[in-house]
């Protein structure tokens, strides 16, 4: 079912984001959980990874001026 | 009587259906502009870009369908502005040059911090500037993908419809923007350190 790579790391790494998506199939996913259970190297990087996410869409969150939010308000057009 | 009975009740529901349309936008409107914000190439600009949004909105809700995802019809709207505003001038077609594989990020990091180091010890490393200032770096066409699902929440088939691409563009683009994001940390961290 599963092939045998040259490089394990190297196609473990082409599944991280795929895998992080959930969007592997059954038999991908199995063989990359089973490559990251024996392999440290591997595992540190989706570990990375999954920070490096959350830690992006914190970074990036700026919250919305309140002056803009009254500007939208009043784009509102009045009820006759 | 019978006449204007009908006529006025109509009014009235409308009334009431774009009262609750609005509502129901202006309540979205810290999420868009989060989106926005790195949509768009600065700040003003993206205030300006939220502002033509709801404007636009307003005045055309009854193409809006109740029940369907208002954010992704907002954003929509969002990001046809801001292509209309005619950033495509500025795309370049920057290719295969920019990226470099997943683990390139971490093996740059963890290799200036010497010994083997606690995976969330490292993302600490970058700072707040940094992804900022590497997210606007992204290319266009990929960075819009990246903002919309990685930080606006889409999911594939809303991104997609959003920006008028297949899904299975919406993917590659993904994947590959992730890449260039995480190559171009990776250039800033090492210039700070420098």
């Amino acid at each position: 079912m599963t092939q045998a790579h040259e490089d394990p790391c190297a196609h473990c790494e082409e599944m991280m984001q795929p895998y992080l998506d959930h969007i592997l199939t059954e038999a991908e996913r199995l063989e990359a959980e089973g490559h990251l259970d024996e392999c440290e190297w591997c595992r540190r990087r989706y570990r990375f990874e999954e920070s490096l996410r959350i830690y992006v869409r914190q970074a990036v969150n700026e919250p919305m001026p309140a002056a803009l939010k009254e500007k939208l308000a009043a784009l509102r057009i009045p009820l006759n | 009587m019978a006449e204007t009975t009908p006529d006025a009740t109509r009014i009235a529901a409308e009334a009431r259906d774009r009262v609750r349309f609005e509502e129901e936008a202006l309540g979205l409107a810290d999420q868009v502009y989060r989106v926005a914000r790195h949509l768009a190439p600065s700040r003003e600009e993206a205030e300006d870009l939220v502002q033509e949004t709801y404007a636009r909105a307003f005045r055309s809700w009854r193409s809006y369908t109740p029940g369907t995802n208002l954010r992704a019809w907002l954003l929509r709207i969002l990001t046809n502005l801001n292509i209309d505003r005619g950033r495509r001038t500025q795309r370049a077609p920057q290719t295969t040059a920019l990226e470099a594989n997943d683990y390139y990020l971490y093996d740059k990091l963890a290799e200036s911090d010497g010994a083997d180091s606690d995976e969330d010890r490292v993302v600490e490393r970058l700072s707040q500037d940094d992804i900022v200032t590497a997210l606007s770096a992204v290319p266009h066409d990929f960075r819009d993908v990246i903002v919309l699902v990685d930080i606006g929440d889409f999911s594939y088939q809303d991104a997609a419809n959003i920006l008028d691409i297949p899904i299975g563009t919406v993917m590659s683009r993904l994947h590959r923007g992730r890449r260039i994001l995480k190559r171009e940390l990776a250039e800033s961290v090492l210039e700070d350190a420098s």
